[in-house]
């Protein structure tokens, strides 16, 4: 750590870690709930845990990229951050507003809270991974204009490297469009094109620009590549991620109510959606066989090269596979989605936070790299994780095809609930495949209190 | 990547293509609003329709059924459930009314969620309105 105001990113660390465990610990509830419907219920309706797990997962991961930038935006602009203490405050905020509205989930019937919040006055609740109360969105809002603040001075005042711009970039962007999720019009169909302007534009757009200049960062940091050279890659990587994403947007809008002509747009562009994430593997290789120094945090590169891989197999397979309109035709909105959804944000996201959360956290703790037998146990943990998470895609996959199969693809379909029926075998198996992951968690965090000799070289 | 392709290429292909790419992405957008009315019937959103989908987001319908596709894979789309049902918005009534509180044993169920007879028959309202917009024949059948 080269600047003292780097640290606040720890808190951060933290509290994503923190948050990641509950998202998970909700995974398997509602996991089993698909095996035992009646488990838990009426305590916990699936309804409400799988909000906890979403929502869990989304402000984990807004914490995984501003403790990022808090940690990346000083040492890219060789200066210390505009303001530690606002980073600070608004962690606290930031972590209060999201306890308190998973609290809220878990404690109140949902059409209360709605009540008890107001949501009359402006209502933006009750729409997916958007359920959160119109106050809580606006404390987002809040919160993302002062962290915004706070690095574009720090920016202003030193150095402007491509990282930094495209990290800034990235996170205008997921604050603009999250400004969308207060658009709701009376009209459903109007309602579901807009919402997609919100989760769309983050997950195939402007996170991937977050996603690129963090892989950048820790790739420079790890491998001693010259700057210029994975800049470029950069470049040419989020320039194809936005050319076939923006209008991959179309693959949303086939079935909803919207014109035909998105069925051309969207099967055409977003075929080309895993082109970018291809050549992240490329990139990344290369570095990494281009490299000019032995880093000794040895698993911040796995987990980099880890999240270039996941994300090719998750977000370009995966979402090829169902990404063609007539292919969609069948398959929109059953378990083959959900399978691509858990690949996805796994690879692409989930494993960026953590690489870059593997390279920093050693540092703000005051060391290169964690001992060797730290490093260990945090390869076993990626090593569960991933393998447990390619699992869980499959079981998915194999449900979502038999899914299909006998609820769709056939002459003689049959109802949705029959059909479950036939697919447990499969959710046991999800199941399995996702307390292993849970074990996987555990190990990951367990790693940080793994001592032994330290590595002093750099 | 060779010296003849430099960062500043890179850089111009990034900013042109992404301008490029949302500005086509607008017009589209200006195109589907433009046409959307006589997709989604929209002289046939009534009040109680709008109450409807006030009902619908009020109870998180969404985190267990889909419509049109979208949500959680918990329970069956409703999209077309109203045709399902025998086009019978009294059909969708009942079923809402008529869960039990405490569930079925070892099965998933739906919760009880004592609407009132203005907020069911509204429900039932928005679904039946959902029915008729014009999906691009989706869903494949009418198990959904």
């Amino acid at each position: 750590m080269q600047y003292q105001s780097q640290s606040v990113a720890k808190l951060y660390f933290i509290a994503a870690i923190g948050l990641f465990l509950g998202q998970i610990l909700f995974g398997t509830v509602i996991g089993a709930q698909y095996i035992w419907g009646d488990f838990l219920f009426p305590a916990i309706p699936f309804n409400v845990a799988r909000m906890v797990h979403t929502n869990l997962l989304i402000v984990w991961l807004l914490f995984g990229f501003m403790g990022a930038a808090y940690y990346l935006i000083p040492e890219e602009s060789e200066t210390e951050l505009f303001s530690p203490m606002l980073a600070i405050l608004m962690f606290w905020i930031f972590l209060a507003a999201g306890a308190a509205t998973i609290l809220a989930y878990l404690l109140v019937p949902y059409a209360t809270l709605a009540e008890i919040t107001m949501n009359d006055l402006l209502p933006t609740m009750g729409r997916e991974f958007l359920e959160q109360p119109t106050i809580t969105k606006i404390g987002i809002v809040v919160v993302a204009l002062s962290f915004l603040f706070n690095i574009g001075m720090t920016m202003l005042k030193g150095r402007k490297t491509v990282i930094s711009m495209i990290m800034f970039l990235g996170l205008v962007g997921l604050a603009v469009f999250f400004l969308f999720s207060f658009v709701n019009p009376h009209n459903l169909i109007e309602d579901k094109f807009w919402w997609w302007w919100v989760v769309h534009l983050w997950v195939e757009g402007v996170w991937e620009l977050i996603m690129g200049a963090m892989l950048a960062f820790v790739l420079i940091k790890t491998t001693g590549v010259d700057r210029e050279i994975i800049e470029k890659w950069l470049y040419v990587i989020i320039a194809m991620s936005l050319i076939t994403g923006l209008i991959g947007m179309g693959h949303h809008y086939y079935w909803i109510g919207t014109p035909e002509y998105w069925q051309w747009w969207g099967s055409i562009f977003s075929a080309m959606e895993p082109i970018p994430f291809f050549m992240m593997v490329l990139y990344t290789f290369n570095m990494v066989n281009q490299r000019r120094r032995e880093h000794p945090n040895k698993v911040a590169l796995l987990w980099a090269q880890g999240t270039a891989v996941m994300a090719f197999l998750g977000a370009g397979v995966w979402g090829f596979i169902h990404t063609l309109a007539p292919v969609n035709y069948y398959t929109h909105g059953t378990q083959v989605t959900a399978a691509h959804g858990h690949m996805a944000f796994y690879g692409a996201y989930v494993m960026i936070v953590l690489a870059m959360i593997s390279y920093a956290m050693p540092l703000l703790r005051g060391r290169v790299a964690n001992s060797n037998k730290a490093q260990v146990v945090e390869m076993w943990s990626f090593w569960l994780m991933t393998i447990a998470m390619v699992f869980i895609t499959l079981f998915l996959t194999a449900a979502g095809v038999l899914q299909v199969w006998l609820q769709r693809y056939t002459d003689a379909p049959m109802g949705f609930m029959a059909v479950q029926d036939k697919l447990e075998i499969f959710y046991m198996m999800r199941e399995i495949a996702g307390i292993i992951f849970l074990i996987g968690l555990g190990t990951y965090i367990y790693s940080f209190f793994v001592g032994g000799e330290e590595e002093a070289t750099a | 990547m060779s010296e003849v392709f430099t960062k500043t290429m890179a850089r111009n292909i990034f900013y042109g293509g992404t301008t490029f790419f949302f500005l086509l992405l607008l017009a589209l957008t200006f195109d589907t609003m433009s046409v959307l009315p006589e997709r989604d019937h929209r002289e046939n959103i009534t009040d109680q329709v709008i109450l409807g989908k006030k009902v619908w987001e009020d109870n998180n319908c969404i985190g267990c059924h889909t419509l049109l596709g979208e949500g959680a894979y918990f329970a069956p789309e409703l999209g077309n459930v109203y045709t399902r049902f025998g086009n019978s918005t009294d059909a969708i009534k009942g079923f809402i009314m008529s869960r039990p509180k405490d569930g079925i044993p070892g099965r998933r169920s739906m919760p009880q969620f004592n609407l009132s007879d203005e907020e069911l028959s509204a429900v039932a309202e928005f679904l039946k309105w959902t029915s008729e917009v014009n999906t691009a024949n989706w869903p494949p059948n009418i198990q959904g």
